[in-house]
């Protein structure tokens, strides 16, 4: 049987959704299944090249005490971005920017980090995500 | 069995690394390796107790020892292919 697709639509922008899908995807890499991200909203926000290290803040549930927690561990090798960048070098990880996410912010691909593959729209990507179940992040 | 007592082509001491960067490690030795090499990674992350044996099975390696240690654990593999 052909492993499954892990298809992840990155919605928010904070750094501890991005570490935990960042995680999933490394994962699901490192097993040998084929990873498809779909980036809308604040999640293609903070894969602009200008700001993918930046901070970008914690989920409401975080509390207090968890903004300090999640910026000791999105440091260096253990960011987001790097975590993706060494998913990309063990397996089939392919990183799209929702078209129209794209249109609302009026940026194009030229903004983006090179970690984003490609600008496509929402049919491609459930195209791509025929063969495993959907995870919204 | 400890992990003396076996020939290691490369040993990783990973220790101190989060989850999943002694995997992640593994999987750039093995890859950089020859058919045959043995390779160490030890690895004090709790993730690693199941991901490294997950991940040698799928990847069709060979899983030579686990050995506990003080903490952390030797994880000792065969590049079968």
């Amino acid at each position: 049987m052909e492993d499954a697709t892990l298809s992840l639509v990155l919605f928010s922008g904070t750094d501890d959704r991005l570490g935990a899908a960042a995680i999933l995807a490394t994962g699901a890499a490192a097993m040998g299944r084929p990873v498809n991200v779909f980036l809308q909203y604040w999640a293609l926000d903070a894969f602009r090249k200008d700001r993918v290290g930046t901070d970008h803040g914690v989920a409401a549930e975080a509390g207090s005490g968890g903004a300090a927690l999640v910026k000791k561990d999105q440091a260096g090798d253990r960011h987001w971005s790097a975590l993706l960048r060494q998913a990309k070098d063990i397996g089939e990880v392919r990183i799209h920017a929702c078209a129209l996410s794209m249109e609302l912010f009026g940026i194009t691909k030229d903004d983006l980090d090179p970690l984003v593959d490609d600008v496509e729209g929402v049919a491609a990507f459930m195209s791509d995500a025929q063969t495993g179940p959907i995870t919204f992040i | 069995m400890t992990p003396t007592d076996l020939t290691l082509t490369r040993s990783i001491d990973a220790r101190g690394m989060a989850c999943p960067g002694p995997l992640l490690n593994l999987i750039g030795a093995i890859r950089a390796g020859q058919v045959g090499d043995v390779i160490e990674v030890v690895s004090s992350d709790a993730g690693s107790r199941t991901d490294i044996p997950a991940w040698v099975a799928k990847a069709k390696h060979e899983l030579v020892a686990v050995v506990e240690d003080d903490g952390f654990a030797h994880f000792v593999v065969r590049k079968t292919h």
